[in-house]
């Protein structure tokens, strides 16, 4: 287990309260000068030497993002924008850093706007945070009046205003581009890339998007050096992460442990163990509802990290572990989360709109056992049709839960779905695919 | 997506009182000159709240040439969100969130709360139409399971009875106390925690 004083997130529970003089007792904001007194490209070769990758999901290394802003300011101003659309069903490590950690994601925002040469800074946050958000307003508006931020900030030279953006329910706005054209006020759609945003985005500036929790963490980086964040973890996966253990354990809980814990120790450790115990295990999704899940035979060995879970074909996304016992259905779990893509699609792109319907309109049938034995093929047909073919990577979100569920559970699926193909027109089911076949005689 | 709709009675006009005016300007403020458009979601929020909990029409209209932009780019925007309500909700409107990691832990049951007390159908006003309740997608409090929210407070670690209570209350016109139901400390795992524990109580 990670030690307490190698946690970041000192007041995840909120022991301590979210206010500067406690956040200083922390150690925020106690020398900001001295680090960006050390200039940009220290900060950013610090950043890329601890190895820190991003934290919303993709886990791009945040070190090269930042690399890509522009070297100079030219007649275009840069933006940070900071993506708190936490909304992947499993996450919820996000609200507990902007309720009660607000001023580690503030300094970190002044860095990395330093870094980057910005000089606003706006946090996306979704809108049913709304109270959060208010939380995360009054830490900033005592920032303001502590002048730690605004002309001068916290004396560090650099000017820097931030400013709350919120959303209003849509999860396609976790997605950058989307995000971005949420922000210019338009509808949530996401945009072609490239120009990505580095170059071309708020407003057609040039703009830095990072996760909440990647910037929190930045200040920390800089304040104890590289070297100790990427000696947790193992390499390409350093530092410590806030794991969300929710779904059918003991104790579901937020929890902030090292890289590349074994999901067994997160599960049994922290979170309880599982309901029925660890024998009663079924599956777990292990990074927010689009990453595939990851039967219990896997789950055994898993450590938890991104790479690891790209060798079970799967992904530490946001890590928001969802712990599925064997009590539960687990085809009809995977039905409500195509039901989840479904509602959520932004109606862009045809393969995702109506492929996200069909996927679970499918999968409704076949938790029912109302599937033809032809159709647990088709399903997986259509998750390749929409994966690859959008504009963003909703379409793979959407899909590869469905083709985790095909990967490890399709004998369960066959085994409840025995209908003869529909032509043999044995059973009359409205609503299927090909139903214009019924309308035929003798098809 | 989801299917939304405008409701069919509208009132005639709409106008920002004083305190909205006040607070839509300092809205505005936040964004450059000449990009007064990304205003557009947070009037919206204004809006609603002033009209009890939903937006009409003609409050799209009025935010159209408050910021200065076509009509229809505030339609579009106040359709595709699904936070804007585009018909009465009630002055408590209540969210019950039944994707998968609420669903596992019983999301049904609150569902089931509602209908007994609420409506039979989501989306439908009350008897005294002080309140509405619907299923809605993640809200993001998944270790907190299953969980609601009502206007714009979270209520977590529920279960049936504990629904019930709380939608007497809101039917009585109290406004119950958010947070977790099981008095639960935020997100810390309930009486198992092995993290931090000299800060605990400190």
């Amino acid at each position: 287990m990670l030690k307490d004083q190698d946690r970041i997130f000192q007041n995840l529970y909120n022991d301590k309260g979210s206010d500067v003089s406690s956040s200083q007792e922390r150690g925020d904001w106690v020398n900001t000068k001295e680090i960006t007194d050390k200039g940009r490209d220290w900060i950013i070769n610090e950043i890329k030497e601890s190895q820190l990758r991003g934290r919303g999901g993709a886990g791009f290394p945040t070190g090269l993002k930042w690399s890509f802003a522009p070297k100079e300011v030219g007649s275009r101003p840069h933006y940070l924008v900071i993506n708190g659309d936490e909304s992947e069903p499993g996450t919820c490590k996000d609200r507990d850093i902007l309720r009660f950690e607000p001023h580690k994601l503030i300094e970190g925002c002044l860095i990395a706007s330093y870094a980057v040469q910005a000089h606003v800074c706006y946090i996306y946050i979704r809108g049913e945070y709304f109270v959060d958000g208010q939380k995360l307003q009054a830490a900033i508006d005592e920032a303001y009046e502590k002048k730690l931020l605004g002309k001068n900030a916290a004396g560090t030279g650099w000017d820097l205003d931030i400013y709350i953006h919120y959303g209003a329910g849509a999860y396609i706005c976790g997605e950058e581009t989307a995000l971005l054209e949420s922000l210019e006020g338009k509808k949530g759609q996401p945009r072609l890339k490239p120009p990505f945003p580095a170059l071309i985005g708020l407003y057609g500036c040039p703009t830095i998007i990072n996760n909440v929790e990647t910037i929190a963490v930045v200040p920390t980086i800089l304040r104890r050096g590289a070297k100790w964040f990427a000696s947790l973890g193992r390499e390409k996966n350093t530092g410590t992460k806030i794991f969300c253990i929710s779904g059918n354990v003991n104790n579901p809980c937020n929890v902030e442990e090292e890289m590349s814990i074994p999901l067994k120790e997160l599960i049994e450790v922290h979170a309880g163990g599982v309901i029925g115990g660890w024998e009663n295990l079924q599956a777990v999704i292990p990074g927010g509802s689009s990453m595939p899940l990851i039967p219990k035979e896997r789950c055994e060995t898993l450590k938890m990290d991104f790479d690891a879970c790209v060798e079970e074909k799967s992904g530490l996304g946001t890590a928001g572990i969802v712990v599925i016992n064997k009590d539960q259905d687990i085809i009809k779990c995977m039905a409500r989360i195509a039901r989840f893509y479904k509602h959520e699609s932004c109606g862009q792109c045809t393969p995702c709109r109506e492929g996200s319907g069909w996927m679970w309109r499918m999968l409704e049938r076949m938790a029912k056992g109302d599937a033809t034995k032809d159709e647990v093929d088709m399903l997986g047909d259509v998750t390749n049709q929409i994966a690859g073919h959008t504009i963003c990577a909703f379409g793979e979100g959407s899909s590869w839960p469905v083709q985790g569920l095909l990967r490890h559970f399709k004998k369960e699926i066959e085994k409840r779905n025995n209908l003869d193909p529909i032509v043999q027109k044995k059973n009359n089911i409205p609503y299927l695919v090909d139903q214009h076949l019924l309308d035929k005689k003798n098809a | 997506m989801s299917l939304r709709r405008p409701a069919k009675d509208q009132p005639e006009s709409f106008e920002f009182n004083a305190s909205s005016l006040e607070a839509a300007k300092v809205i505005v403020a936040k964004y450059p000159e000449g990009k007064q458009q990304s205003a557009v979601m947070a009037l919206l929020y204004i809006a609603q709240k002033q009209n009890n909990n939903w937006i009409p029409l003609a409050a799209m209209k009025y935010i159209a040439k408050f910021l200065d932009m076509p009509y229809i780019k505030v339609y579009e925007v106040a359709t595709f969100y699904t936070m804007y309500n585009l018909a009465p909700v009630g002055k408590y409107f209540v969210q019950v969130c039944t994707t998968t990691p609420c669903m596992i832990r019983g999301a049904n049951q609150l569902v089931e709360a509602c209908k007994e007390k609420i409506s039979e159908n989501e989306c439908e006003l009350s008897n005294d139409k002080s309140c509405s309740w619907m299923e809605v997608e993640c809200l993001g409090a998944c270790v907190n399971a299953p969980m609601m929210q009502i206007n714009d407070d979270y209520y977590e670690d529920l279960d049936k009875q504990k629904t019930l209570d709380i939608l007497d209350k809101i039917l009585n016109g109290e406004t119950p106390k958010p947070g977790s139901y099981r008095g639960r400390v935020n997100n810390e795992p309930e009486n198992n925690r092995k993290t931090l524990m000299d800060l605990k109580n400190a």
